[in-house]
This record gives C-alpha cells, structure tokens and sequence, in this order.
C-alpha cells in the first residue's frame, strides 16, 4: 500500500469504528431496536480486503457486517438509519442491522443464518466465471462458520469447480460466548480444514490492514487469473460483546487486555508514522472521519420512519407482495 | 419420416424439452444438479441437455444439496437464470434453510435491491414405491413460506408451458415435477408455449361438484368425474398448476356455479395446501355453499412402503369419488 493508500484505509477504519461506537450508544439510548452485532476491532479485515478489490467484485457478510457495508462504500448515514429504523436506510428499514446491503456497490448482503453465504458467495463466483466477467466474489464469516455443512459443502464445490471466490474467516476467538476452541476438533478452525478441500489457506494478523491488504490482494490476482479459490483466516478480536449490550465476561482479562493492545488502528498509525507521514495529517483524518458519523448520527435521528404500506412491497421483483387472485 | 402426431411426448420428455427451448432463448439459463449432466438425469428429466449445451451450462454437482441451491441463488443474484435440480423433493430438508430463510426473504429484506430469478425442481410426490425418505408430496412445506412461487404441473404440455415462464419469471420458483406422472404422455406444444404462473385451468367443466386438484391428484380427480358421470353427477375440475400465485378466482367463480367444493391434495391433511383454499372459500365465498367442504389429502403418516399400505395413505380415484358422492347427496 503507498502512504496515500494507507491514510485512505486508515480514515476508512476510523470511520467504522466511529460508526460501531454510535450503534452502541443508541443502542444502549434505546433509539437502535432489536440487536447489533458490532464489528469494532474487525476494521482491518474490511477495508484491507476491499481496498484490495474491485468495485464491481461481489461481497457477502454475516449480521456482524457493519464493516463490511460500510467498506464497499454504504454511509455512516444510511447505516445507522437502517438501525434506527428509518425509511432513509440501507434496506428500508426492512433489513436492520443483521442484513445491511449495499447492491449497487456489489455488497450483496449480510446473512445471519450461519455459514449460509458461503455457498452464495461461490455461486456468485460460478456466475463471474460463466459470464467472463473477470469479477471475485469474497465470503466474510465467523471462527463459528467453519464448523457449519454449508461452510465445507462451499469450499469444496469452490475447489472442484476453480470459482473465483475467498473465504475470509474473521476468527475473533469466540462464537456467542463459547470459545471457538471448546467446540472444534483443530487448532485454526477454517485454516486447517483447507486441506481437506485442496485449498491454499493463509493465517494472518486480521489486525494489520497492510497484511490483510497484500494477502487478499495476492489471493484476488490467483482468483481472476483462474487459478480458484483461497481461505484466508485472519486472527482478530471484538471491541464489544457479541450482540446488544453483551459485557463480554466470559473472556479473560489478560487476553482482552493483550488484544486491545493490538488495536488495529494502532496498528495502521505506527505504520504511517514509520512511513514518515505527518501526525497531523492523520489527526486530520480522524477529525473528518468523526465529523462525518457526527453528522450521519444527527440525519439519521431526524430521517422519517418507513410508511406503513412498506411493509408490503418488495416480496415480489415486481414490488408486490401479491399472492392470490 | 416420424409422424409427430402419433410420437410419443412424454412428462418426463417435457420437462428436458422446457428447459432446453428457454436455454436456447436465453444463454443465462444454466443448470446444476446432481446426476444432471452426462448421466442425464435420474428420472431422465435432462436427456439432451448436456449433449445440446456442454459441461459450461449443464453442471454436475457433489451431493451438496445446500451448496447447490446456495450457489443458485447467488448467481441468480448476478445475472444468471440457474435451475437447480434437488433429486427427491424429501431432500428439501437438506438445504431448506436456502428456501425458508434466504431465496424467499432475500428480496424484501434488501428493501428491493436484489432479485433472485431462479428454479429449484424436484422429483415429489409418491405412487412409485419409493418409501418414507422418498415419496413424500412436499408442495405444503414451500406453500408454508411467503417469498417462493410454487408450480407442480399435471400434463406434458403445462410442463413446458409452465417451465417457460418459471424460468422466465424475477421470482424465485419451486417446480414439482411428479414421479408418478413422468411416464405419462401428452401432446407436445408449439415452440413459444408458456402459461403465466397462477392461472389455474378447468380440465372439465360441470355443474354439480367443484374439484380443484394438482399434479397427480388432477388424474385422479378426472377419472372420478367419469366414473361418476355415469352415476348422473357432473364434476366440474379444476388444475391448480401453481400454488403460488393461487388462483382462488378460478375456484370461487366455480363454487358459484356448484356450490359444493372437493380439493384433492396429495400432501398431509396437517398443514396441507387445501386447508388454505378451504379458508378462502369459508371466508369469501360462504354464501355460495350449499354443503360441507371435503378434503381428500395424504394421511398424517409418514409413507408406508408397500402399494396396498401407500394406497391407504395417498388420495386414489375411489377415496375421490366417494367424497364427491357424499357430498352431491348432501
Ligand atoms: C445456523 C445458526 N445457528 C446458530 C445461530 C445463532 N448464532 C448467531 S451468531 C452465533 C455465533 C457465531 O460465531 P462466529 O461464526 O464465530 O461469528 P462471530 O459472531 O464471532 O462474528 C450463533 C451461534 C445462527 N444465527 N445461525
Ligand atoms: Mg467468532
């Protein structure tokens, strides 16, 4: 990544942080209903991969996916509308948190039956294969996934048939609150099963957007070139519980302690400094990234509510919900 | 030279026949399933496809019946018009979270930003012997869920017309194709056949006895209203074709000439597609019956293997017309 790169990437994080650190709150104020899975401290795995891809690739996500939305370019704005139930957005106000989507940018949804996306995203991939369209498709799932049929039933069909799709595996330790280790028969839950599929597999710092960058980048060129697909587990932590206002107790003080020390933004800004750039020149970034999800707070909270007759639209591609004569 | 009007064009012809005349008009339509390619088929459902269209549009897959619909409907989210083959509807169960939670729910819960045009067919329905795990009449599980269109054909030639316009359709569309109709043979329609999804058609007109029937359940239904014709009671009978959209036009302008209503449904009587129908006709048309409404449906047991034991189970020509007599005496 060049200096300029990286800065991009930088405020790209500073931004999602920003936006998961509102959704906790107005969860927490009761103006976000049902749940949040927030991806505080995923931020790396997002951006370094989408900075590594297309625009017209394709990416498919779990109810932990604010990242992900926000990454392929959805707005701090029409996020937090879609939580807070607004008619302004990302889906609706049909979708919620656990199903951002972003179409037009190719962010083709969030999912949040487990593993369930990963056949979609190597079907995706069939489909950029049989139209030569030269696109990937990029799977974004939990440590959790991995012990799922649909999570093997994928990455074989990905290896026999050479789709070009990644499975990118945010393996963040834990599932609700199990420990991901308690419950699986390997050490690195998606790395390990690789093999079994015939597939390259890299376990990386999911903490460090450069790494996560060159490796999703290098993982992109094998995929477009027809070489097939790849796994990429990439080792992270959350910042919050694993939904609402979980405190997250069951993890180990010492563990918690070490991984907020390896806090990706810290990350991304000790590597600007060494790349010599300027202190305020990243202050800059924080402070435009902060007034931007200031900002959205304040639309989103005055957006209107959906009208009632949206509750029966869009069932259809023809936009009814018809079902009888 | 072959005379086409004495070939013999079979169900299990139609439905190659379908898919091959919408893959010719559409390079988008691909297919996967299991056994589909080279093999042709299981029930021979695909004879030709492969040799027609190649290994790029005529895929085999592993016995991964989540990945195969999961990755159909993604690349119906991409611009393709897959149909994927689920070998024995039973086998639903194995990748039902495809059609409970994501193909229905993918559209609405986008607010409108993707369509997912694609067709899931399967083998359904019993009369063939295959056992419990094979021979379950499954429509009722799809008919469970808003967000699928639901299609079980009863002729050859409302296959292919069928066929065209579920995989011509935005929407995804469960096709049943029946085990126990695919030997039967039919005429075979012009090039260009397709009948809208939803419109149900009446296979008999009459004035004494409505019957609306569905896929197997239409021969059953016709044969009872022979039979009964001689008896001096005229069966009206109606073929559903689809059960999404349902057609209940079609049925309440029948009741309006009968006013006596037999539905004729090969799933369970738990949960069953009639008991839907049946609830329409009590609310919006109560005023047109002059008697009870019967359902003839599978008994609330799993299948039995042996025919004597199946036929106790599943609606046959004597279960239907019995009910349809008891009704006109009503
Ligand atoms: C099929 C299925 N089973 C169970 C759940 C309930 N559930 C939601 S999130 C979750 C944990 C998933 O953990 P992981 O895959 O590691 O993802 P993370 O939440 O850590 O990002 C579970 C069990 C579900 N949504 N889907
Ligand atoms: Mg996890």
């Amino acid at each position: 990544m060049t200096p300029e790169e990286l800065l991009d990437a930088y405020e790209e994080m500073v931004l999602i942080r920003r936006t998961e650190k509102a959704a906790h709150d107005l969860f927490m104020s009761g103006l976000v209903k049902g749940t949040t899975h927030l991806a505080a401290g995923h931020e790396a795995v997002a951006v370094g991969a989408s900075s590594a891809m297309r625009p017209d690739d394709y990416v498919f996500a779990t109810y932990r996916g604010h990242h992900h939305a926000l990454a392929r370019g959805a707005t701090p704005e029409e996020c937090l509308a879609e939580l807070m139930s607004r008619a302004t957005g990302l889906c609706q106000a049909k979708g919620g948190s656990m199903h951002l989507t972003k179409a037009t940018n190719g962010m083709l949804g969030s999912y949040a039956i487990v593993g369930a996306h990963l056949p979609m995203a190597a079907g995706a991939a069939w489909s950029a294969k049989l139209r030569g369209s030269g696109q990937v498709a990029v799977a974004f799932f939990g440590d959790g996934a991995t012990n799922i049929g649909a999570f093997h039933e994928a990455l074989n069909l990905a290896a026999v048939w050479s789709l070009p799709v990644l499975f990118v595996c945010e393996n963040n330790l834990y599932m609700e609150y199990t420990p991901i280790e308690a419950v699986t028969a390997v050490p690195n839950p998606a790395a390990d099963r690789a093999a079994g599929y015939n597939m390259p597999a890299d376990i990386i710092d999911g903490n460090d957007v450069v790494v996560v960058h060159e490796t999703v980048a290098r993982a992109v060129e094998r995929a477009r070139k027809g070489e097939g697909p790849t796994l990429i587990e990439a080792q992270t932590y959350r910042h919050f519980g694993h939904s609402r206002a979980d405190p997250a107790k069951y993890r180990p003080a010492d563990e918690v302690e070490r991984w907020m020390k390896h806090d990706p933004l810290d990350v991304a800004r000790a590597r600007l400094e060494a790349l010599g750039v300027p202190p305020e020149t990243v202050a800059d970034r924080d402070h435009r990234a902060a007034a931007t999800v200031d900002a959205a707070i304040a639309a989103a909270k005055n957006a209107p509510e959906p009208v009632p007759a949206l509750a029966f639209t869009d069932v259809w591609a023809d936009g009814g919900a018809a079902w009888r004569t | 030279m072959a005379d086409v009007t004495k070939e013999k064009f079979t169900y299990r012809d139609a439905v190659a026949e379908g898919i091959a005349r919408e893959m010719r008009r559409d390079p988008s339509v691909v297919c996967l399933g299991e056994d589909i390619g080279a093999a042709e088929g299981v029930f021979k459902t695909t004879v030709g496809l492969f040799k027609e269209f190649g290994p790029a549009r005529v895929w085999d897959t592993p016995i991964s019946e989540q990945a195969i619909v999961g990755a159909a409907m993604g690349a119906a989210m991409t611009g393709m018009r897959p149909i994927a083959e689920i070998m024995f509807s039973d086998f639903l169960a194995c990748c039902w979270d495809y059609l409970a939670n994501e193909i229905p729910k993918a559209r609405y819960m986008t607010g409108g930003q993707v369509t997912v045009p694609l067709v899931v067919r399967t083998a359904n329905g019993g009369g063939l012997g295959f056992g419990a795990q094979h021979s379950q009449a499954v429509e009722n599980w799809a008919f469970a869920i808003p967000g699928l269109k639901i299609v079980a054909p009863s002729t050859p030639s409302d296959v292919v017309g069928l066929m065209a316009a579920a995989i011509r359709s935005d929407d995804p569309v469960v096709f049943f194709e029946h085990k126990a109709l695919l030997a039967g043979s039919g005429t075979r329609p012009p090039e260009g056949h397709l009948i809208e999804l939803g419109q149900a058609s009446v296979v008999r007109e009459g004035t004494d006895v409505t019957v609306v029937a569905l896929a197997s359940t239409v021969s059953l239904s016709l044969k009872a209203a022979d039979q009964l014709a001689g008896e001096g009671i005229s069966v009206e009978v109606i073929d559903l074709r689809c059960l999404i959209p349902l057609d209940m036009r079609t049925v309440l302008s029948s009741i309006e000439r009968t006013s006596r209503l037999v539905v004729v449904e090969e799933n369970p009587y738990q949960g069953g597609w009639g008991g839907t129908v049946v609830s329409v006709v009590a609310d919006e048309g109560f005023e047109l019956l002059d008697a009870p409404i019967k359902r003839v449906a599978g008994a609330n047991v799993p299948l039995p293997f042996a025919d004597s034991l199946e036929a106790e189970v599943i609606p046959t020509v004597g279960k239907v017309t019995e009910a349809i007599r008891r009704l006109s005496a009503y």
